[in-house]
């Protein structure tokens, strides 16, 4: 049995923890994403919705212990390796320069990783716990929104989940080991695509819906 | 090209052994060749320095050509200096202006500790080879020319990884000080080959848990180590050592 701890605890194992569980994030993202689109189909079909999802019952129920636990995964590997890669230079450089490989996404994974997190605190706080039983989830969500600091919180949020998402995309295939020359391109691009339709599709749902109110 | 000369201001590490804290110093470097390389800008200043009596700047180097591996220190931010695909030994002082300041410090890691000033220790480097173990050759008489057929894809691929020379830049550029690189080039090169491919989940397994022994950090993708690679060894290199040691970890018989 040692050989799975041999294997799952080096570096390499610890990145496919990362790199698994953020691609896991990644198709929640694009799931949850197309779900609340259909807020641009009014308040009845938004409100539709998310009576068929929570029609789903257990199946729904299995889906947030999953997506629970590979917070709990990510998060904690992600903590990890983010105080071993700093033990790992304990004198630092005077003069700091990047050679061009370094990008805004891969620079600040550990910063956006927790302001995602206590994002996801504060936005479970905001529709998740809260009492639903003489209301509807879209009034819920046009109440937040009415408040513009809530816009603002969540329109900045998203553009740190973009960011994120910018470098992790891409990332998670190298640290699969998937990279081709046919491709990796084709991969790069469609992370920045992404990253980008998560941060507009997401963001502009508040705006909307602060405007409508 | 005309050769001309310049007046440089360097700000050096100077640490006298493992035990003292270190501390930067300022030097003149006067009246220096831009046909010079940067070493021997150095051998300059250290002659004034030893001329006057003065300890002068231990730094590493062997053979001046970019083959050796010995050479590098971090130069304005960037190791070997900020001109791409050159060590520190191939830099020409022609790629300074009149006037600039200078900032030479050692290579920075966990894993490599300054002996003095510049001069680091990178056995750490020598211990993931090791750690590599060996590959079988057939001993004998001469083996029969293409007796192994290669393709000349995989054989450019092989030879690209081999061009690593150790010098351990990609671990003094990487934010995480991750030896990633290094050691993808070298699991690389013998993976990709028929020769090397009987060790080769050994190999992997053993050169990967070493690297974290040691202290290394752990890879991030940053890019940093491609961009700063005196040899401009490639991050594909990472993503088939990454393959390797899961298809080793998870497929092969090796504990
Ligand atoms: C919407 C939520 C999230 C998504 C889609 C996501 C996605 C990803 C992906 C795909 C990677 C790349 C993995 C790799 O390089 O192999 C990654 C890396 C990372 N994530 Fe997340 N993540 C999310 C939330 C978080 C949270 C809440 C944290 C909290 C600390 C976090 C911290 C990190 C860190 C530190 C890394 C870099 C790990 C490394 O390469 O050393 N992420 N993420
Ligand atoms: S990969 Fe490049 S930077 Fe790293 S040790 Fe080899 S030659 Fe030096
Ligand atoms: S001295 Fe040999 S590579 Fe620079």
């Amino acid at each position: 049995m040692n050989w799975i701890t041999n294997t799952l605890g080096t570096s390499i194992g610890k990145k496919l923890f990362m790199a698994v569980t953020g691609l896991g994030f990644i198709g929640f993202l694009a799931g949850h994403l197309a779900g609340n689109l259909t807020i641009y189909g009014g308040k009845d079909a938004f409100n539709g919705y998310a009576e068929h999802l929570h029609a789903l019952g257990p199946l729904l129920t299995v889906a947030e212990i999953g997506l629970l636990t590979f917070a709990a995964i990510h998060v904690g590997v992600g903590i990890y390796l983010f105080f071993q890669n700093y033990a790992a230079r304990p004198v630092r450089y005077a003069v700091n320069k990047t050679g061009g490989g370094r990008t805004i996404g891969s620079q600040t994974m550990p910063y956006t990783g927790i302001l995602i997190l206590l994002f996801i605190i504060f936005h479970l706080l905001n529709f998740h716990f809260v009492d639903k039983t003489h209301t509807t989830i879209f009034e819920i969500v046009a109440n937040a929104f009415a408040n513009p600091i809530y816009v603002m919180i969540y329109v900045a949020a998203m553009i740190v989940v973009a960011v994120h998402v910018s470098h992790g995309f891409w990332s998670a295939f190298q640290t699969i080991g998937a990279n081709h020359p046919k491709y990796m391109p084709i991969i790069q691009v469609v992370g920045i695509v992404f990253s980008i339709l998560v941060g507009i599709g997401f963001g502009f749902i508040p705006i909307y819906v602060s405007i409508l109110a | 090209m005309t050769s001309k000369a310049i007046n440089l201001t360097l700000k050096v590490w100077r640490q006298n052994g493992r035990k003292d804290k270190g501390r930067f110093e300022e030097y003149k470097a006067n009246n220096i060749s831009t046909d010079m390389s940067f070493l021997e800008m150095l051998d300059v200043v250290n002659e004034e320095l030893t001329l006057s009596g003065q300890d002068p700047i231990a730094f590493d180097s062997d053979c001046r050509e970019g083959i050796c591996g010995q050479c590098g220190c971090v130069v304005d931010g960037h190791p070997h200096g900020h001109e791409k695909g050159t060590t520190l030994c191939q830099l020409h002082m022609r790629h300074f202006e009149d006037g600039d300041t200078v900032v030479i410090e050692p290579f920075r890691a966990r894993a490599f500790k300054v002996l003095k000033d510049l001069m680091i220790d990178r056995s750490a480097m020598d211990g993931i080879i090791q750690a590599g173990g060996f590959v079988s050759v057939n001993a004998g008489g001469a083996p029969d020319a293409n007796a192994i057929p290669i393709s000349q894809e995989i054989a450019e691929k092989a030879m690209d990884a081999a061009q690593c020379i150790g010098c351990g830049a990609c671990v003094a550029a990487c934010p995480n000080a991750s030896a990633m690189l290094f050691t993808s080039a070298k699991i690389s090169h013998l993976a990709l080959l028929p020769q090397g491919k009987p060790e080769a989940a050994r190999r992997a397994l053993s050169m990967i848990r070493e690297m974290d022994a040691l202290g290394f950090g752990n890879c991030s993708n940053e890019r940093e180590c491609e961009a700063e690679c005196p040899k401009e060894i490639s991050i594909v290199n990472i993503a088939r050592a990454n393959r390797e040691f899961l298809k080793a970890g998870f497929f092969s018989s090796v504990m």
